[in-house]
């Protein structure tokens, strides 16, 4: 049973004190000037008068802007779609292997979730670059078929700095996020469900869509939170591997507070990302108590 | 086609479609690092066509007096911030398991939020602390400099090290703690002597963690250093904008080592990896 604070003062004081101190000084004020600050302009060069105005949350939902967030929103939910697709056969491989495979398989899946996020994007540039190894080896293949028929000069494939590498770059970053909690949802199936379903005749791809699904509905619906939120707001991989027009929200924000200085705006942008991320967390909340049977 | 047995209906693994899927999983996710690992080796600047092993970029690496000290500011910053991070966090899960009290939840909720604000904006909020409410002052030794990064570093690193103890806690038998004060401990007592052993293994998972991710860290690090602090990470941010070269290779292996190292440790501490599966979708930032 919980005790009462009341009743150990000195011990309740002693340990709630730091972390509550340093989450107030250091985490909960920084974020409340920032949303104070969403609500000012710039008044000179340096200073920030706090007005009230809610022209920086107008300014955000302008064409131009509007078109980054939705653009966002997009590429995420594209990401998350792919994420689900690839990663749900291997959560599915993984929840019906052998002990010793499992635990190789989950290892698989995890080191590079724990690899530097920087690296991992920095290991893809040097695959997909001009000089990458993908337009060599296709370059040893053309001049290898050039053998045989005249081809021409070989031209190298633009894979970096676009659209698609972006797509590629955050379902390469995403998918142990996506695979975590699918295998945590799968591995709680009654298997005999399954095995039922598949003696009365069902087919497995039958079983898959009627049984499976329907049963770890609330693991895909954490899966795809746990792989929307970050992609959402995903800040190096659209920096380091898109083109002028494959911008996100987190690059627009990060533009207003490094070069543009202009932070009323770049707080106001911020504010509305976390109010998308709530959003996005409620909806899950709900989803997840409408369907209360196919938890545990 | 001879079969020893035919796959049973739920050996999903023992399907070559699956087995295939696995495989071509597995290429794309390991692949584009194998190759940055294999090409920091190549005695070659531009070509991707192997000409030879060497070390020189090793060699190239130890003499950068520029990221050797961001390198080291690295680890220096984890270090210290795991350190904060383990108390913080500590004393933050021992409160909301012991405890009844008014406020509780949204002290519950408040601790999550560090966890699921996007990286972007906990970096805009640093930035603007640091810049306006509490500049961090200039040219101090180090590695009082990192005083700014370290204290970021924190605020994301406790509220995660809080719930791997609070995870750890709720196995722990409540009578053990009151026999304790039945038999004379007091507070002090009982939670050096009760409760910490306990909540031991909790502890190590939890600094590894914290280690980690401050290690990680480069959104939130790239907002919050000033000019003269450089994290590895920001460093290496720096000369992938500028291009590929096998010195980053190098570095980018030297990190990967360590990475593996540190959470081969951590998933031996624990035992099963299966079981920290879930927690580490749970940790995701």
């Amino acid at each position: 049973m919980e005790q009462s604070w009341k009743q150990a003062k000195a011990v309740f004081a002693a340990a709630l004190g730091p972390p509550l101190v340093w989450l107030a000084l250091f985490f909960l004020a920084p974020l409340a000037i920032v949303w104070a600050y969403s609500f000012g302009h710039n008044d000179g060069l340096t200073e920030i008068a706090i007005s009230g105005t809610f022209g920086n949350y107008a300014r955000a939902i302008e064409p131009l802007y509007l078109k980054i967030f939705l653009k966002s929103a997009w590429v995420a939910a594209l990401t998350t779609g792919l994420c689900l697709a690839v990663g749900f056969p291997v959560a599915l491989a993984i929840t019906f292997a052998s002990d010793k495979a499992k635990t190789w398989l989950l290892l698989l899946i995890m080191l590079p979730f724990w690899t530097n996020l920087l690296i991992r994007t920095y290991a893809l540039i040097a695959v997909l670059r001009t000089e990458g190894y993908v337009n060599q080896g296709f370059e040893w293949l053309w001049n290898l078929a050039s053998v045989f028929a005249p081809l021409g000069d070989f031209q190298p494939l633009q894979l970096l700095h676009n659209n698609f590498a972006v797509i590629l770059g955050l379902v390469y970053v995403h998918l142990p996020f996506m695979v975590l909690p699918l295998y945590s949802a799968l591995d709680r199936l009654d298997k005999s469900l399954l095995e039922a379903s598949l003696d009365l005749g069902a087919g497995h791809l039958r079983t898959l869509f009627k049984v499976v699904v329907p049963l770890a509905l609330p693991g895909i619906a954490s899966g795809i939170l746990i792989t929307f939120i970050p992609a959402l707001g995903a800040y190096l991989t659209p920096d380091l591997l898109g083109g002028p027009d494959s911008q996100m929200i987190a690059n627009v924000i990060e533009r207003q507070f490094k070069r543009a200085n202009d932070w009323p705006f770049g707080a106001a942008m911020s504010f509305v990302l976390m109010y998308l991320t709530f959003i996005a967390i409620a909806i899950q909340a709900l989803l997840a108590k409408k369907t209360p049977e196919a938890r545990g | 086609m001879s079969k020893r047995s035919a796959p049973g209906p739920l050996e999903y693994l023992r399907r070559w479609q699956m087995q295939a899927w696995l495989a071509a999983v597995a290429i794309f996710l390991y692949a584009p690092l194998v190759a940055l690992m294999a090409f920091s080796f190549n005695d070659s600047r531009r070509n991707i066509v192997w000409k030879g092993f060497t070390l020189k970029y090793y060699d190239k690496l130890f003499n950068d007096s520029a990221l050797l000290e961001a390198f080291g500011n690295s680890l220096t910053i984890a270090a210290v911030s795991t350190v904060l991070s383990l108390f913080l966090g500590a004393a933050a899960a021992l409160v909301l398991w012991r405890f009844r009290f008014p406020g509780k939840t949204a002290l519950d909720g408040a601790l999550a939020l560090p966890i699921v604000v996007p990286e972007i904006c906990m970096g805009v909020a640093m930035l603007v602390f640091f810049a306006r409410v509490m500049p961090w002052p200039q040219g101090l030794p180090w590695p009082l400099n990192l005083g700014a990064i370290i204290i970021a570093h924190v605020s994301f690193s406790f509220p995660f090290v809080a719930v791997v103890v609070r995870a750890r806690m709720a196995s722990f038998n409540r009578e053990m703690e009151e026999a304790a004060r039945d038999l004379g401990a007091g507070e002090f007592r009982t939670i050096k002597d009760v409760i910490l052993p306990h909540m031991a293994p909790s502890l190590v998972a939890g600094a590894l963690l914290a280690f980690t991710l401050s290690l990680d860290d480069f959104v939130i690090t790239f907002f919050t250093a000033g000019p003269d602090t450089v994290t590895f990470p920001v460093k290496v941010y720096s000369m992938v904008r500028f291009s590929v070269t096998p010195e980053v290779n190098a570095a980018s292996t030297v990190l990967i080592v360590l990475t593996v190292l540190l959470t081969a440790a951590a998933l031996k501490l624990q035992g099963d990896p299966a079981a920290t599966a879930g927690h580490g979708a749970g940790d995701a930032k």
